[in-house]
């Protein structure tokens, strides 16, 4: 199990236990963490998982794939920190990843 | 008024093949979709991308898929009303009516709910005081192009319809692409027509850059975009166009009195019916437990809600179980000459 959080636009922060091969998105989902949609359910196509991850982790990340930088495009005010929740696989180097959630989706 | 036996909210692959188990069991219905186009996020988010899982078709885009749903259900002559978004459900006495945006109304003795994640909506700027120019000098679609003659246009976006346009309108415009990377995501061909543009200077480009702010009283007279380094700049222009593709939204449907998990229809898993009878929710939109959003998960749910209609269509008759392989009747309504 790996601790991510995940901050809220208004704040609120949880700190989550998730099995490790999950996605940050999964862990967000399966514990109705607010915030994120995931509206194509993980399939890279909606854009609607976007988190901003915190400027000491980001380069810890697993790269971009093909496809997600096309998608974030689309995505809700994004910034150099931006990413998909659903590309972010939860492995024990991720233990105590920050996420920061934008105010929509959409 | 158009009566039929069931409505079809939706044409993504679940929608249409519902469209054909109705139809072997001999009943009639129509189907309305928001999108200008069959085949729902099939077509709109991976009309190319290959899909693995459809059982006995090992390999096919969603443009594919959509085609041989299509010529599936060709012999039902089924009318698709495209562009129109279901708005108002009411009941009265044992019929459903609906109605959609552009007032097409339809009576009806059961719906069922294929939408997807909801319908598809122009993903829009999150700049707050926009609101009062929209639709006038800021929009997310184009009906008339010759509005922008000789006019300073604004276009967001890297994708193919930002392109696309910043081309088009750039023989007539003055034209100003922003985007938010240096990257653009369309054809290469466009790709390297924009760069030519540039280079010819009839389009001016800035990248990195998003909308911070609108300035304008009664209408837009300049906007500022911000760089990724924060620093602001100041663009004079008549029109703004934003193309940053669609957002899938629940709408209406979440004001009709269903219970809703989420952004989810829940249903039972007899019959895919909701909490209101003869209303049958299917694909993404439904959720029991053990839900897969897969298309062929929607295929089984669409063969059992159609089934459910059945009761609703035809009280007075029983719906008996046939094969397609066998049965003469079903035979005559797929149109096969044996």
């Amino acid at each position: 199990m790996t601790k991510v959080t995940y901050v809220e636009n208004n704040g609120n922060s949880h700190t989550i236990e998730i099995a490790n091969g999950l996605s940050v998105m999964e862990g967000a989902v399966q514990n109705d963490i607010p915030g994120i949609d995931a509206d194509c359910g993980g399939g890279m196509a909606c854009a609607t998982c976007h988190v901003y991850v915190k400027e000491e982790w980001f380069d810890k990340l697993q790269k971009k794939e093909d496809g997600e930088e096309d998608m974030l495009d689309m995505a809700f005010e994004p910034n150099k920190f931006s990413r998909l929740s659903c590309q972010l696989l939860v492995s024990d180097e991720l233990d105590g990843l920050t996420v920061s959630i934008p105010s929509k989706q959409g | 008024m158009i009566k039929t036996d069931t409505l079809i909210i939706g044409a993504g692959p679940v929608g249409l093949f519902c469209v054909h188990q109705l139809g072997i069991i001999g009943l009639k219905c129509e189907v309305v979709d928001n999108l200008d186009k069959i085949g729902g996020q099939c077509i709109e988010l991976y009309p190319d991308k290959p899909i693995y899982d459809i059982p006995a078709v090992p390999e096919c885009t969603g443009e594919e898929l959509t085609n041989n749903l299509i010529e599936q259900i060709k012999a039902f002559k089924t009318n698709f009303h495209l562009n129109e978004r279901v708005e108002e459900i009411k009941k009265i006495e044992k019929k459903w009516i609906t109605k959609t945006n552009k007032g097409t109304e339809f009576e009806s003795s059961s719906i069922i709910i294929a939408a997807g994640v909801g319908s598809f909506e122009p993903r829009k700027f999150s700049t707050k005081e926009i609101d009062k120019f929209v639709g006038k000098e800021i929009l997310y679609s184009i009906r008339d192009k010759t509005v922008f003659k000789d006019k300073t246009v604004c276009i967001f976006g890297g994708g193919d319809s930002a392109l696309d346009w910043a081309i088009e309108l750039s023989s007539t415009s003055k034209v100003i692409l922003v985007h938010r990377r240096d990257d653009f995501r369309g054809m290469q061909a466009s790709i390297d027509k924009i760069h030519q543009l540039k280079e010819e200077g009839k389009i001016e480009i800035y990248t990195k850059y998003q909308m911070d702010s609108v300035q304008g009283k009664d209408k837009v007279e300049s906007i500022n975009i911000k760089h990724d380094d924060k620093t602001i700049k100041e663009i004079k222009t008549d029109y703004v166009l934003g193309f940053f593709g669609l957002i899938m939204q629940l709408g209406p449907i979440a004001e009709w009195g269903l219970n809703l998990d989420k952004k989810t229809v829940p249903v039972n898993t007899e019959s895919f019916e909701t909490n209101k009878e003869g209303i049958f929710a299917i694909g993404d939109i439904c959720s029991y437990p053990g839900k897969l959003k897969l298309i062929l998960s929607g295929f089984h749910e669409g063969a059992l809600a159609a089934r459910g209609c059945f009761k609703y269509a035809k009280p007075d008759e029983k719906y008996r179980f046939e094969f397609t392989t066998s049965s003469k009747t079903v035979k005559e309504r797929l149109g096969v000459k044996e």
